[in-house]
């Protein structure tokens, strides 16, 4: 059984407890204070965007250890309105709340593997990975 | 809790010292201004060898503390960035280009008094 931990994303102080988890998980699996800071941030986003976008919705932190190769992944979750362009949210700089339009791209760059699925009306959810060099 | 903001000659002195959530920043934000605007400070050192990781929302607040003390009249230097820091923000894609920064708490003030002119 693979460990993994949930935080239920439902007001500010979850998106802090989000990136604590995330933060002891990367400590934990080795990971060094860069990729340490690229994943807590990249947690810090993606919790952000199911607060201000869905209202509520959760993220689960898991490790992996697939052919000897050990990773932390981030499962982003939620039932809010989706996304109509995924596209559109992967550009830099647009943003629908007055932020930076950083979060979504920037954390694709933060991480390794990242997939975004959208469906309008049902939810979003983003699985975004990091590996161990 | 609410970040300390001291007061040393015309300066004001912030050390941000624990990991900020959203509402803390936002105070902070405040605060600061509030600060200013009593003490007539002209410059500002927020010194952040603490942080371990900034997100684009602590980035867009650190960026509009900047710009707000600048149309109140006074000069802020950021100071302390950890290189996991900077490599993150920037790989966010966050550059803060207009910002002034420094290495430490010592050249921000250097800084400072260069930036006032005395």
């Amino acid at each position: 059984m693979e460990f993994q931990s949930c935080v239920k994303i439902i007001n500010e102080w979850d998106i802090v407890a989000a990136r604590q988890l995330g933060r002891n998980v990367a400590k934990e699996l080795g990971f060094g204070t860069v990729d340490q800071a690229r994943i807590t941030t990249a947690i810090s986003e993606l919790a952000r965007n199911i607060y201000l976008y869905a209202g509520q919705g959760s993220v689960s932190i898991e490790k992996l250890n697939i052919n000897g190769k050990s990773g932390l992944k981030i499962i982003a979750e939620d039932q809010g309105p989706g996304i109509e362009d995924i596209r559109r949210v992967m550009e830099d700089g647009y943003t629908t709340s007055g932020g930076l339009g950083a979060g979504l791209p920037g954390a694709k760059r933060l991480m390794d593997d990242f997939d975004i699925e959208s469906i309008p009306g049902e939810g979003t959810k983003i699985i975004a990975t990091k590996w161990l060099r | 809790m609410r970040i300390p903001i001291l007061k040393l000659y015309d300066c004001l002195l912030v050390s941000i010292q624990w990991e900020l959530d959203d509402v803390t920043a936002l105070q902070f934000q405040e605060d600061l201004l509030h600060k200013i605007h009593e003490t007539s400070a002209n410059g500002v050192v927020i010194d952040i060898t603490s942080i371990d990781f900034i997100d684009s929302f602590i980035a867009k607040v650190l960026g509009d503390v900047f710009s707000m003390s600048k149309l109140m009249g006074a000069k802020v230097v950021i100071t302390g960035i950890q290189p996991a820091v900077a490599i993150t923000l920037i790989e966010l894609g966050i550059s803060l280009d207009d910002v002034l920064t420094a290495l430490d708490l010592e050249k921000g003030l250097e800084k400072l008094q260069q930036e006032l002119g005395d």
